[in-house]
């Protein structure tokens, strides 16, 4: 009973908060509208008895969410929602694209004769993950840690605007030309 | 509560998320729009491991969507942060070279 | 490890409350002290509870546009994100709540405290709080990794998430015996993360406080007060972390855990005298090439250990 009434609470809520991501004004209120859906998601992989994950999309999405913010402020106009604007292309086109896809995903949900459950939950389902990752699926973990290097690399390289030689000049080991100084003092 | 609201829950979620992604002009936003629907299909693996498969798989699989997100959005703002140095826009529609 | 029921949930607010309020007591006395003022002690302890008292009768002030639900919800989010993240904290053998994923629960509540900040100094439509919450973010940055880093050391030295588990396996060697980088990187992390001594630039004196620059009356007192349960709950999280938890000879182990917080808690008191605010370009760069490096490398030596 109580699960129910939490799923209903989160599940609405999560709903709520991400309509209304495109209809505030504010470009703070948006990024954090997202926020609290995502953790309205959270809590319900948190219902699922997923904990560690469910922790784990809370802490990601803090961090994601504030970065996010301090971006969205940097290149939008009007990031305080100030002047209502309406910056849309195809709103009918992208509102009937979307409600079909909805139709076509709940149509499905409902005539798709789902299997019944195979197997029995992990008691401990933070210690089932981690042996899946360090064991069957190590390789599935060594590949999503090569593509968060590559995109480390990939978006340093795509935001700086300072290059090397812009840093040092000609003279490679000269002290680089920084606007400020960091803390080791090289 | 079962899978198939659980399933609708995620599906709500991504035709929001589609519906932002499709709609909104400005680049920043309609990253806003893929995480939204990430966001759904969270979801619906979480429900999918809880009343169909239990297995560690199934946990693995939103792990490698929460790398997805992750990767989107720092791809998404490098790429934003490039073109605004490049041309001073941050909008979809001026940066459809490909389409003229 | 003894789980608490409702009324641990109720009581945890109060203590922690209370705690605060007696290190605040101590640091006023500190404060007269040091500047060698001719009024007697007791006037000095009695100096937050003044403090209190005019903020809670004192006049909100608004400004020009502000956002409101930003605001108030930052300024809230900040005791709460303290709170939450106190659930996990033991008291001897006795805590709220010790779930298997207490340490990863720990961390998502102590971030928090980003978007609260960041959202506090959004608020009020002022520069300086904006400037001061964007520090602070900036400050995150910094102080996370190397933060996660001491706290993955200390679960892999235990072999376990769970804060009892990690308390029960320093039942030999206290974990500050052979991480002591990590035990020293969760100190300045833990002032970091409560915007404390030497990395209070988000409060600076020089944005004339920064985020809680427009701050006034309760939203003030809420906020300060969010902070120092910040700051007790990061001094608290050390004892179970690395301090061995509640074991000691002779005394009980609850107050061996009260006493050792205070311990922890009186070094980051002083360290916020001693040293002089940090300026944030300098904390990246010594934050990500010597303090990134040393925890990894502390992780990856207790690693060894526990695999050999």
């Amino acid at each position: 009973m109580l699960t129910a009434v939490l799923f209903w609470l989160f599940g609405v809520s999560a709903v709520v908060f991400g309509f209304l991501v495109f209809r505030l004004d504010s470009m703070a209120r948006v990024t954090f509208a997202l926020l609290a859906s995502f953790v309205f998601v959270a809590c319900e992989v948190l219902l699922l008895g997923l904990s560690y994950l469910g922790v784990v999309i809370v802490l990601m999405m803090v961090m994601e969410m504030v970065i996010m913010a301090v971006f969205m402020i940097m290149y939008m106009m009007n990031p305080a929602g100030l002047m209502p604007m309406a910056m849309y292309h195809n709103k009918p086109g992208a509102m009937s694209v979307s409600l079909g896809t909805f139709a076509v995903l709940a149509t499905g949900t409902f005539l798709v004769d789902w299997p019944e459950s195979r197997g029995s939950r992990p008691s401990d389902t933070t210690k089932s993950l981690g042996e899946s990752l360090m064991g069957p699926q190590m390789l599935t973990m060594m590949v999503l840690g090569l593509v968060l290097f590559a995109t480390i690399v990939a978006t340093v390289v795509l935001a700086t605007n300072r290059g090397r030689y812009d840093r040092f000049g000609d003279d490679l080991r000269a002290r680089p030309d920084d606007p400020v100084p960091g803390g080791v003092r090289r | 509560m079962n899978l198939e609201l659980f399933l609708l829950l995620g599906s709500s979620l991504l035709a929001i998320g589609l519906y932002g992604a499709l709609s909104q002009q400005s680049v920043v936003m309609l990253m806003m729009g893929l995480e939204l629907m990430f966001n759904g299909l969270v979801v619906a693996a979480a429900a999918f491991w809880y009343y169909v498969a239990p297995v560690a798989e199934g946990q693995v699989l939103i792990v490698v969507l929460m790398v997805v997100m992750a990767v989107e959005m720092a791809v998404g703002f490098a790429v934003v942060t490039a073109i605004f140095r490049a041309r001073d826009v941050d909008m979809t529609d001026m940066a459809a070279d490909l389409r003229e | 490890m003894t789980e608490g029921t409702g009324w641990a949930v109720l009581v945890l607010p109060l203590a922690l409350t209370a705690f605060a309020l007696l290190a605040l007591a101590a640091d006023a006395v500190v404060e007269v002290r040091v500047a060698h003022a001719r009024r007697s002690v007791a006037a000095a302890a009695a100096d937050p509870w003044r403090e209190v008292a005019r903020l809670l009768v004192g006049q909100r002030r608004t400004t020009v546009a502000a956002d409101g639900v930003l605001w108030r919800s930052g300024v809230v989010t900040v005791p709460l994100a303290a709170l939450l993240a106190a659930l996990v904290l033991p008291l001897g053998g006795f805590a709220a709540a010790d779930p298997g994923v207490g340490i990863v629960w720990f961390n998502a509540m102590e971030i928090l405290g980003w978007a609260a900040l960041w959202t506090a100094g959004w608020g009020p439509n002022s520069p300086l709080s904006l400037i001061g919450g964007y520090r602070f973010v900036a400050q995150g940055m910094c102080y996370e990794l190397p933060h996660m880093f001491a706290l993955i050391t200390a679960a892999t030295g235990a072999g376990t998430l769970r804060v009892g588990g990690i308390v029960d396996a320093q039942a030999e060697l206290w974990f500050v015996v052979w991480m002591p980088v990590g035990f020293v990187v969760y100190l300045i992390s833990a002032a970091a993360m409560a915007f404390w001594g030497p990395f209070d630039a988000p409060l600076g004196r020089d944005l004339s406080g920064g985020v809680v620059a427009e701050l006034s009356g309760v939203d003030r007192l809420v906020l300060l007060t969010g902070r120092w349960l910040l700051v007790v709950v990061a001094a608290g999280m050390a004892v179970p972390l690395f301090l061995g938890g509640g074991r000691g000879p002779l005394l009980p182990a609850w107050l061996w855990t009260l006493v050792k917080t205070a311990l922890v808690l009186t070094f980051l008191l002083w360290s916020r005298r001693r040293f002089p605010t940090v300026r944030m370009e300098r904390f990246t760069e010594v934050s990500w090439l010597v303090l990134l490096p040393l925890t990894i490398l502390q992780a990856l030596i207790v690693a060894l250990v526990v695999l050999v």
